[in-house]
C-alpha cells in the first residue's frame, strides 16, 4: 500500500499534482500572510537548489552561498533604487554579476580541496558581508537599500501585491526544478557526481576537474543571485543582515533535511522547515528547544534527508516486492545470510 | 606501447621512484611487484598524470605524456583502477558506469538546456558503453542494483568496468585481487586474460605471487623506488637479487 503510494510519488504525475497544489495555494491559504510565507520559502528554495549543484552534486561545501544571495539582492536593489533601472534589466544584470563573481571566486577557491575549500569560502562569505556593511558610498552600509523596484508587470499585473508575486516566484521555481532535473540526469550532472565520488577517480576518467568544478560553482552562484534578486524584489528593503553567514547555514540545513544531492530535497527541506518554523513562531525564542532535537533526530535517522531516505526505501522495497526479480532476490538473500554469518 | 625513461619522483628528500626505465609491450600482461612502500602506486600515479615526475620521460605510443594532466592522459587511452574505488553507493551500478564514457563526449551546459540531439546521442552512447563494459566483466545481472548492495568482488569488477568504459588502450590495475578469495582471484586472472585477448594492454600491481607467476608475461620488481629486476616470471623467480630483497624464504611458497 505504502509502496504503491511511493511509486506514485516517483512519477511525473506526482510532480504535476504538486504543481497543481502550488497553483491553488493562494486560494486555499487562510490569509495573505501564508501566501507571502510560501513565496519566501520558494525564493529560498531556488537558492538551495543552487547550493545543491556545487555541494550536493559536486561535493564541494560552499559556505559563501549566502554572500552570493546577498550580492544578487544588492545588485538588483542598487540598480533599481539608486540607478533608476527597471526590475527586469536589473534582474539580468544581477545574474551576470553573480556569474562573473562566481567565476572569479571559483577559479581561486576551487584550487583548494575539502575543508580548506569550506573554510576559504566561509571567509569569502564574510568578506562579502563586510563589503556590503562597510562600503557605504555604494551600498548605504547599515542603513540598507530602500525603494527597490518591484517586477514590472507591463500594465497587466501588479507584482507589488502578494499573490501575483507568488506566481512569479513559482514560475522561477518551476524553471529551476526543471533545469535541475535535466542537469542531474545529463552527462554533465553525472560528471559533477563523479567529482564528488573522488577527485583522483574523476581525473582518471578523463574529467577536467577545474573546468567542471568552476562550472558547477558558477551555476550555483547564478541561482543564488536569482533568488537574492527575487528576494529584493519581494521585500523591497534590504540590509547587510541579509548577507549574514547564518543564512548560509540555514540553507545547508534545508538541504540536509530535504536530501542533499536529490532533485526534490531542496524543495521539501526548505518548504518543510520554513513552515515548521512558522508554526512554532508562538514559542518565540524557545522554539529552538523543540527545533534543535528535531534536527538531531532527523540527521541520526535520516542521514540522507527526506528525499534520499525515501529513494533508498523505495529501492529496498522494489527489490523485495517485485516478483520478476525473484531469482535475483533469492540470490541476494543468500549473500546477506552469508554476510550475517561473517559478522556473527 | 608504454615507455618509461629514467623516471624519478622525489617527495621532499625521499625518492619514491628512483631512475626507473622500463618498456611495456602492447597486448601483454605486465606486472609490477615489490614490498610495501616500494613505490608501485606512485609509479602508477606518475604514468596516469596524478603526480608530476621530478625527472624522466613517459612515452605513450611515442607521444610524450610526461607532464600532461591526468584527464588528458586518460583521453589518450590510459585507464586505471585504484586500491579502493569510491562510487555513489545509493545509485545503481549502471548509473555509476555511464560517466565512464564522458571523456569521449562533448556535450556541455548548452546541450543540457536545449536537450540537444548531440546530448541525446552521446548519452545513449555512454549508456551503451556502460552496458558493454558491464557485460565484459560479467555483471549485467546487477546493472540495476545499488552499489551499496553488491559484494566486494562485484565492486572490484565495477571498478574494472568503469576503467574499460573510458575506451582505454592500456589499463593500470592497482591490486585488482586484493581482499578477494582464491576462487575470485582466479576469476580476476581470467578477466585480465580476456582484456588482453581483446587487444588491451594490462599493467597491474599485485601481491598475490602465485597469481602473478602464472599470469604475467613480464614482471618488473621495485624495491625502495628502484627497479631491481625485470623479466619473465621464470627469470624473476630465479633472480638472486629478487629472492634476497623480496621473495626471501617465501620463494618455495610462491613456486
Amino acid at each position: 500500500m505504502l509502496f504503491k503510494l511511493g511509486r506514485f510519488l516517483m512519477t511525473p504525475g506526482a510532480k504535476l499534482a504538486l504543481l497543481v497544489f502550488a497553483l491553488a495555494f493562494p486560494l486555499l491559504a487562510a490569509n495573505e500572510y501564508q501566501v507571502y510565507v510560501m513565496a519566501s520559502a520558494f525564493v529560498w528554495a531556488i537558492a538551495v537548489y543552487g547550493l545543491n549543484v556545487i555541494t550536493g552534486y559536486c561535493g564541494q561545501l560552499n559556505l559563501a552561498h549566502g554572500g552570493f544571495f546577498a550580492f544578487g539582492a544588492y545588485a538588483l536593489g542598487l540598480l533599481t533604487a539608486d540607478w533608476g533601472w527597471s526590475f527586469w534589466p536589473a534582474l539580468v544584470a544581477a545574474l551576470v554579476v553573480s556569474a562573473v563573481l562566481g567565476f572569479l571566486v571559483g577559479i581561486v577557491s576551487l584550487r583548494l580541496k575539502e575543508h580548506y575549500f569550506a573554510i576559504f569560502t566561509l571567509c569569502v562569505g564574510f568578506i562579502m558581508y563586510l563589503l556590503i556593511d562597510k562600503w557605504e558610498e555604494l551600498t548605504h552600509g547599515p542603513v540598507g537599500v530602500r525603494d527597490i523596484a518591484a517586477p514590472y508587470g507591463f500594465g497587466l499585473v501588479d507584482f507589488t501585491e502578494t499573490t501575483p508575486f507568488y506566481y512569479l516566484v513559482l514560475a522561477f521555481l518551476v524553471f529551476t526544478i526543471w533545469f535541475m532535473g535535466r542537469l542531474s540526469r545529463s552527462l554533465l550532472g553525472r560528471t559533477f557526481v563523479a567529482i564528488r565520488n573522488g577527485d583522483e577517480l574523476a581525473q582518471s576518467l578523463g574529467i577536467n576537474l577545474m573546468r567542471n568544478k568552476v562550472l558547477a560553482f558558477v551555476l550555483s552562484t547564478i541561482f543564488a543571485g536569482l533568488a537574492g534578486a527575487l528576494y529584493a524584489g519581494m521585500v523591497r528593503f534590504i540590509g547587510p543582515e541579509d548577507a549574514n553567514i547564518l543564512h548560509t547555514f540555514d540553507m545547508i540545513t534545508y538541504l540536509l533535511v530535504g536530501g542533499i544531492g536529490t532533485l526534490m530535497g531542496p524543495l521539501l527541506g526548505t518548504v518543510g522547515i520554513v513552515w515548521v518554523t512558522q508554526s512554532l513562531q508562538f514559542m518565540e525564542e524557545y522554539r529552538m528547544i523543540l527545533f534543535g532535537p528535531l534536527l538531531v533526530v532527523l540527521v541520526i535517522f535520516f542521514p540522507r534527508g527526506i528525499a534520499g531516505q525515501f529513494l533508498s526505501w523505495m529501492h529496498q522495497k522494489a527489490r523485495t516486492l517485485v516478483p520478476a526479480k525473484k531469482a535475483k532476490a533469492s540470490k541476494v538473500e543468500t549473500r546477506e545470510s552469508g554476510e550475517a554469518k561473517t559478522h556473527a | 606501447m608504454l615507455k618509461v625513461e629514467h623516471l624519478t619522483k622525489m617527495f621532499g628528500g625521499l625518492a619514491a621512484v628512483n631512475d626507473v626505465s622500463v618498456e611495456f609491450e602492447a597486448g601483454k600482461i605486465n606486472a609490477i611487484i615489490g614490498p610495501n612502500g616500494a613505490g608501485k602506486s606512485t609509479f602508477f600515479n606518475l604514468i596516469s598524470g596524478l603526480h608530476q615526475p621530478t625527472s624522466g620521460r613517459i612515452l605513450l605510443d611515442g607521444v610524450d605524456v610526461t607532464h600532461m594532466p591526468s584527464d588528458k592522459v586518460a583521453r589518450l587511452g590510459v585507464g586505471r583502477t585504484f586500491q579502493t574505488t569510491n562510487l555513489f553507493e545509493q545509485a545503481s551500478v549502471l548509473d555509476n558506469l555511464i560517466v565512464g564514457h564522458r571523456l569521449r563526449t562533448r556535450s556541455g551546459l548548452w546541450d543540457v538546456l536545449i536537450n540537444s540531439q548531440r546530448l541525446q546521442r552521446e548519452e545513449k552512447a555512454a549508456r551503451d558503453k556502460a552496458m558493454e563494459a558491464l557485460d565484459f566483466v560479467g555483471l549485467t545481472h546487477v546493472a540495476g542494483e545499488f552499489i551499496a548492495d553488491i559484494t566486494q568482488e562485484e565492486r572490484k569488477r565495477v571498478a574494472f568496468a568503469l576503467a574499460l568504459a573510458t575506451d582505454p588502450k592500456i589499463v593500470l590495475l592497482d591490486e585488482p585481487a586484493a581482499g578477494v578469495n582464491p576462487e575470485e582471484t582466479q576469476g580476476f586472472a581470467e578477466l585480465m586474460r580476456k582484456m588482453v585477448d581483446n587487444g588491451l594492454t594490462v599493467c597491474l600491481i599485485e601481491h598475490k605471487m602465485d597469481m602473478i607467476m602464472s599470469l604475467a608475461d613480464k614482471i618488473m620488481v621495485l624495491d625502495h623506488g628502484e627497479k631491481i629486476a625485470e623479466g619473465t616470471p621464470e627469470e624473476v623467480r630465479n633472480n638472486p637479487v629478487v629472492i634476497e630483497a623480496y621473495l626471501g624464504g617465501e620463494d618455495d611458497a610462491a613456486a
